[in-house]
């Protein structure tokens, strides 16, 4: 028997034999632009947004050339997206305090908590991001009351408690995995030098495990940065709300349309693209040699 | 049945817990249009991922340097975008460009429809995270058995069907499964154009109904149950699957 790999559950084995059938899989991480130069990202970035730009552009000459539009609605769609970024790091902190929380109480002692901490996590694991956006954006009040004073809840609130929801269930995984992984040897020497649970978790069992933690939560991240755009389904103006407005302030012009989504995926891919290489950096950086 | 039908709306009149999907015939047959159009669309999307993923992992071990680089640019660029804005992209740019047919009643309409465009959508984006995964299943291959293959006179595409293929295919089922999972939970996207898919038509149902903490509720349900029941299957295809002595 085999151990699984933590983040694919690829079986990983190691076996003595000099014909093997099958060799260990080694997860892979995506390579980069094989030999692609940050100058060919450019140039085809650019081929993306102003090709059909230029291809328009003959066609109808008194009009704005859509490139020209495009620049004169960037700072809108710049601030949009400043706001998904603030509310996916919104969202990742708070999904990651309750989520750590629930990790810890899948590896608790008592059976109860273990359960529902168990249980609470595949729920939200299992429920799609968009379901649990409209839970949240639907069910929660516009306002509360506490103690006669009235809070009101904005809807990009309640999106970042929606997007929370999913991203607390996906930490409590990652810890529950990271806390898994470690060998229990590290648990019996901390016992047979007397320390108590509390002072193992937290001393020797965790300190450790934040190495582990760290790429598939950055991945988490990236994940939920990708996952805010859906705030725009539930009308929370952020960079896709805007560029539809901005798309339907311009008439609806066709020749518009790929400039100003193309403009979109090359915002979160110049943002999420060097997270990602990152992640796999850290990831070879702190991989473990058993 | 209509016993049971009918003790829901009295369930309705009693409680005010409103499940008009299940008594009244016409949003029954919604949702229940709505729940086979997210498991079409699963198994369509399904299919050419995989399809995407096994000449995807192919093109990159050719020889050509360009071919490489363009497989990895698209594994990145799917990898690295949100996926509604590709399937903005894709129905709103791409779609608007295409040419219109004349449709039955003599309009013009275009000549895919939002279901096409989320299939074609969703399954680029499922088919990047594919690539990967079955190149990982490609290079547990030991190269001795290529070789050996080689030996016998296999040509190379023979190799890949015949030999490396249904090898491969059996060490990536756990990270393919994963996959598959969150592609179900990413049909749900499909609601933003409009594809009557059971998200979708739950809010025509809430809409119609004024009941929305029911149908919220019974939505986290129905995907919590088809997720369970997808992995649950899987789990056992896997172990069905599993090369004997190997792992």
């Amino acid at each position: 028997m085999g151990t699984r790999h933590e983040n694919s559950g690829v079986w990983l084995m190691t076996y003595k034999t000099d014909l093997p059938v099958m060799l260990p899989v080694t997860p892979r991480s995506p390579e980069p632009f094989a030999g692609f130069k940050p100058k060919h990202i450019v140039i085809i970035a650019a081929l993306v947004i102003l090709g059909p730009s230029l291809a328009f552009a003959q066609v109808g000459a008194p009009i704005l050339t859509p490139f020209a539009v495009l620049l004169d609605w960037m700072p809108l769609l710049l601030e949009g997206f400043i706001f998904n970024l603030v509310i996916s790091v919104s969202a990742m902190a708070l999904g990651t305090a309750v989520g750590a929380m629930l990790g810890l109480g899948q590896i608790s002692l008592l059976r109860v908590t273990r359960g529902t901490s168990w249980f609470v996590t595949q729920f939200f694991r299992n429920a799609p991001w968009l379901v649990l956006l409209f839970f949240a954006m639907f069910l929660l009040p516009f306002e509360i009351k506490i103690f006669g004073l009235v809070v009101p809840l904005p809807d990009w609130f309640k999106a970042i408690l929606g997007l929370s929801l999913p991203v607390m269930a996906n930490v409590s995984e990652i810890v529950r995995g990271a806390v898994k992984s470690l060998p229990s040897g590290q648990w019996e020497a901390a016992e047979s030098l007397a320390y108590s649970r509390q002072q193992t978790l937290w001393l020797i069992i965790l300190p450790q495990c934040v190495k582990r933690m760290l790429p598939p939560w950055m991945n988490l991240y990236s994940i939920l940065t990708m996952a805010t755009v859906l705030a725009s389904i539930v009308g929370v103006s952020e960079v896709m709300t805007l560029t539809a407005q901005a798309l339907a302030a311009e008439g609806g012009r066709p020749e518009l349309l790929a400039p100003f989504y193309g403009f979109v995926l090359l915002l979160f891919f110049a943002y999420c693209y060097p997270i990602a290489r990152f992640t796999v950096w850290l990831e070879k950086k702190f991989a473990v040699i058993n | 049945m209509d016993l049971v039908f009918d003790w829901f709306r009295v369930l309705y009149d009693e409680t005010g817990i409103n499940l008009p999907f299940i008594y009244d015939g016409y949003d029954r047959n919604r949702m229940i249009d709505g729940f086979f159009t997210t498991i079409w669309l699963s198994v369509v999307c399904l299919f050419f991922s995989v399809i995407i993923g096994v000449i995807g992992a192919w093109l990159q071990g050719s020889s050509f340097k360009w071919t490489r680089r363009i497989v990895n640019g698209y594994i990145q660029l799917f990898r690295n975008t949100p996926p509604l804005v590709q399937l903005y992209f894709f129905y709103f740019a791409i779609g608007t460009v295409l040419p219109k047919v004349e449709n039955d009643w003599g309009g013009q309409s275009p000549i895919l429809g939002s279901f096409a465009w989320a299939a074609i959508s969703l399954s680029f984006f499922a088919g990047a995270f594919n690539v990967e995964i079955f190149r990982s299943g490609i290079e547990a291959v030991p190269k001795s058995t290529v070789e050996a293959a080689e030996a016998l006179g296999f040509s190379k595409l023979q190799i890949y069907r015949d030999i490396t293929m249904p090898l491969a295919i059996r060490v990536v089922i756990p990270a393919l499964n994963n996959n598959l999972v969150n592609l179900v939970k990413t049909t749900t996207l499909a609601y933003a154009i409009a594809v009557p898919e059971m998200l979708y038509e739950a809010n025509q149902i809430w809409s119609d109904n004024v009941n929305v903490t029911e149908m919220m509720i019974f939505m986290l349900l129905a995907y919590f149950a088809l997720v369970g029941v997808l992995v649950g299957g899987m789990n056992r295809w896997e172990r069905a699957m599993k090369i004997p002595g190997f792992g």
